[in-house]
């Protein structure tokens, strides 16, 4: 680094939640006047560090040094006084608010001890001009506004800020391209201005075009740190690799059953701005991964075939047959005979403070019951059918589900829906937050379903799991499919390059070849 | 778009709620015998102003995503405490009335310390504050009785230059001295963000815990104003359960007829007023179209119903259906 005293300094940062380490002795150096780009893998630690220098979460271990001086935030407020302001990717707008009030939330200009409307607005137009965002209106309300003008008042709001440092994290990702320039233009004038910028993007070439520092994050460390420029796309590609395997993974089919016809299988699926064309099959006896960077659509693309989204454009064809699946309710009646287990599933997957017993059975109710009356024998013998073959760890059916371990909790998830016999299961991430010897149990399970004829979709931002349990591998940019990997294709070199929408070495396999 | 449109965008709860009134007051003057005359304006104004204090008392609440369920209960205790205390000379009198403010003022601050610093749901925590405040109101007037100064009483409850209702000046100042100030200031604004989405309101550095606990309290203070107009109206201290029941469910309706959203960060408590006005006026119009009074529960039902479900048409919109369960 050059030799100048950092203007921001982080040393030996540490972080768990849980068992799970997210920063692990992480160092970083920012300077004054310059942009510094950040790159890393899903879960490498990036959204954790830049968490810790807003104040959003204390690090377990470590120091930040702010001018040399040592420093430490309570909370977001804290960080922002001292002139450290995040532009988050989960949007940090009020909704219910006017444009103008959002921007200048954290500190409104007062007179007579009441919010000075006038100067309100002033300030507020100022910094959407600022922003190259002079089209917005300050008085529209931030609910009425499409996603890329709301990433717009996001950062106008940071700008009014007067930050010292600016962090942006993936703050161009729901951008129009014209907008992406402008806010190139801002940025590089900030830069001038002698601000320190923390850049936050899987885009290759924003990174090439703006930065002038880039450090690498791996495993919740930085392992390199190197000027902008100076290495080649795939050279970075493989600093992100090298993760640990640590996982044992059931052993796939020697051959994948490319001649059984598809059970599942999308044509040109869209809906809103989020899915673009996407064409993809499932046959049975196939695990199919979705891979890429988190929030490309896979979550979409999963609730999509689930019944849950309105104005889809595309079709939907469950053995070969063109369907319209409503609702839920609907995707797991027998002619289509689909389950998802839900990414998060203290909300969307089970009701917490009932039964394991009331849990489990809850998708299977019409089932176990005739007229409407549950016929407890019935229920029962699935019940312990399903626990025995999950292996679910329970002090008693009767106890409410919170109660038991995550992992366990996703094994109720899992349980709940194979006791209608899905033949398509939908797997939304369903590894998060669980510990690795349930992890090792749900893969065997999910090649044993496959086995017995299931067609399985299955998205993970884990890419060692896509490696090992896959037959093939969708990786989705975007909301779209940018490259199918088969067999031995799945690497992890060739997932993080797809995910970043660059090519490694591998010439690329057309895409939706299926189709 | 030109300013004005957003301004109307914003209002449009609010002015929905004043069209609903201004209609049904119209009817109503224009089928009583008497019509539309300072008399008649004074006895609705008399009865209206009630539900309007208590009205506003809830939306505070309601715009930071709760519910307060004591508001009635607070009505009733401080109609209880000024039966005894805003009696005498000026002097007792006044401080009784600050006496009794104050009161209102602690009720809610206890509701807000509970909510947010006890962290229990609005609606469990204000059930139970309310049996408690009610209870006291019950120690403090077993039976109906008591007396308040009549001249303070008279003056407030007659007219202004012989024609204005004095009730609806001093609603008009409550407005101007509270809700005004309270809706431009840092707090007030807190307490939207934080019912519009507290997340974002965290993250942005907003004042949540303040603008929540200013809130809760102030509505505590606009339930004891209300309570203290019923004692000037009826010279006495009540503490009638079911009355004080019936304060607080049709706050609540008067607050979503006036276009404040129940899930929070969206509504005025101007618009609550002319919702507790116009639900107000329901009762009145039965009983100029010789109605018998047994249909009004039934008509009011219908009305709300009616008014809500004109909030409800945005689900048609949603394009992701877990969103209709946000």
């Amino acid at each position: 680094m050059d030799g100048a005293v950092p203007l921001l300094r982080m040393e030996g940062i540490s972080k768990r939640y849980g068992g799970v380490r997210a920063l692990e002795k992480a160092d970083l150096s920012v300077s004054a006047g310059s942009i510094h780009a950040i790159l890393g893998e899903n879960g490498a630690g990036k959204s954790t560090l830049i968490k810790v220098m807003a104040g959003v979460v204390a690090p377990d271990e470590g120091r930040m040094m702010l001018d040399g001086r040592e420093v430490t935030f309570a909370s977001p407020g804290a960080a922002n006084k001292a002139g450290i302001v995040c532009i988050f990717q989960e949007l940090s707008l009020v909704p219910e608010l006017s444009v103008a009030d959002n921007i200048v939330i954290s500190d409104p200009p007062k007179r007579f001890g009441m919010i000075d409307r006038k100067a309100q607005r002033r300030i507020a137009e100022e910094a959407l001009a600022r922003a190259g965002a002079a089209d917005i209106h300050p008085l529209a309300l931030v609910k009425d506004l499409p996603l890329s003008r709301r990433q717009m008042v996001e950062i106008a709001k940071a700008l009014a800020r007067k930050p010292r440092i600016l962090i942006l994290d993936e703050a161009t990702s729901a951008l129009t391209a014209a907008d992406v320039s402008k806010i190139f233009a801002v940025l590089k004038r900030l830069r001038s201005e002698g601000l320190a910028l923390l850049y936050i993007s899987h885009r290759m070439n924003e990174i090439a075009e703006l930065a002038d520092q880039c450090t690498v994050f791996r495993n919740g460390r930085n392992v390199a740190s190197y000027p902008a420029g100076s290495k080649s796309d795939n050279e970075v590609v493989e600093l992100m690799i090298g993760r640990e395997y640590s996982h044992i993974f059931p052993p796939k089919p020697a051959a994948a059953p490319a001649t059984a016809a598809p059970v599942l299988e999308a044509r040109k699926l869209s809906w809103a701005d989020r899915l673009h064309d996407i064409s993809l099959t499932v046959r049975a006896g196939e695990v199919v991964g979705l891979g890429g960077l988190d929030g490309q659509g896979q979550r979409e693309l999963l609730l999509a075939f689930f019944g849950v989204l309105r104005g889809l454009s595309g079709q939907i064809l469950i053995d070969g047959k063109p369907v319209a699946i409503a609702s839920p309710a609907a995707a797991r009646e027998d002619s289509i005979g689909m389950a998802l287990i839900p990414e998060d599933r203290k909300t969307e997957g089970l009701m917490l403070p009932m039964t394991v017993r009331e849990n489990l059975s809850f998708a299977a109710l019409d089932r176990l019951s005739k007229a409407g009356v549950i016929d407890r024998a019935a229920e029962q013998r699935l019940i312990d059918d399903m626990v025995g073959l999950l292996a679910i760890k329970t002090a008693g059916l009767d106890i409410p589900v919170g109660a038991l371990s995550g992992g366990n909790q996703q094994k109720v998830v899992i349980a709940k829906w194979l006791m209608r016999q899905p033949r398509i299961i939908l797997l939304n991430d369903p590894t998060r937050g669980i510990d690795v010897g349930t992890k090792q149990e749900l893969y065997l399970l999910m090649r044993k379903l496959a086995d017995a004829g299931a067609a399985i979709l299955f998205y993970s931002t884990d890419y060692d799991e896509l490696i090992g349990c896959c037959d093939r591998v969708l990786v989705l940019y975007d909301g779209a499919v940018k490259r199918e990997l088969i067999g031995a294709e799945i690497t992890e070199r060739a997932l993080i390059a797809s995910a970043l929408n660059i090519h490694g070495e591998e010439s690329p396999v057309s895409q939706g070849a299926d189709a | 778009m030109k300013d004005w449109r957003y301004w109307l965008a914003e209002q449009r709860g609010t002015l929905l709620a004043l069209g609903i009134f201004i209609a049904m007051f119209a009817i109503y003057t224009s089928n009583h015998p008497a019509g539309f005359t300072a008399n008649v304006v004074q006895t609705a104004a008399n009865k209206g102003v009630l539900l309007a204090f208590v009205a506003m008392a809830q939306t505070l609440v309601v715009i930071t995503a709760g519910i307060d369920l004591s508001v009635g209960m607070i009505f009733l205790l401080t109609n209880c405490l000024a039966s005894w205390l805003v009696v005498g000379t000026p002097i007792q009198t006044t401080l009784g009335v600050i006496a009794v403010l104050a009161v209102g003022l602690l009720c809610g601050a206890i509701n807000g310390a509970i909510v947010i610093y006890g962290r229990l749901q609005p609606i469990v925590a204000t059930i139970a504050t309310g049996a408690v405040y009610y209870g006291i109101g019950l120690l403090l007037r077993p039976f109906p009785g008591g007396s308040v100064n009549e001249t303070l009483a008279d003056a407030l409850t007659g007219r202004v230059f012989d024609v204005v209702p004095a009730s609806l000046v001093a609603l008009l100042a409550i407005v101007l001295v509270i809700w005004v100030p309270f809706s431009r200031s840092v707090l007030g604004r807190a307490a939207y963000a934080a019912g519009s989405s507290e997340t974002a309101a965290y993250m942005s550095g907003v004042p949540i815990r303040r603008g929540k606990f200013a809130a809760y309290a102030l509505a505590g203070l606009l339930a004891a104003i209300g309570g203290l107009f019923l004692t000037f109206f009826t010279y006495t201290g009540d503490a009638a359960y079911a009355s004080g029941n019936a304060y607080t469910l049709f706050s609540i309706a008067a607050v979503v007829l006036g276009g404040v959203s129940l899930f929070g960060g969206k509504g005025s408590a101007i618009g609550a007023i002319f919702g507790a006005l116009a639900f107000r006026t329901i009762g009145d119009l039965l009983f100029v179209f010789d109605f018998d009074p047994l249909w009004q529960p039934l008509f009011q039902g219908v009305i709300l119903l009616v008014a809500v479900s004109l909030g409800a048409f945005a689900l048609f919109r949603v394009r992701n259906r877990l969103e209709w369960f946000l």
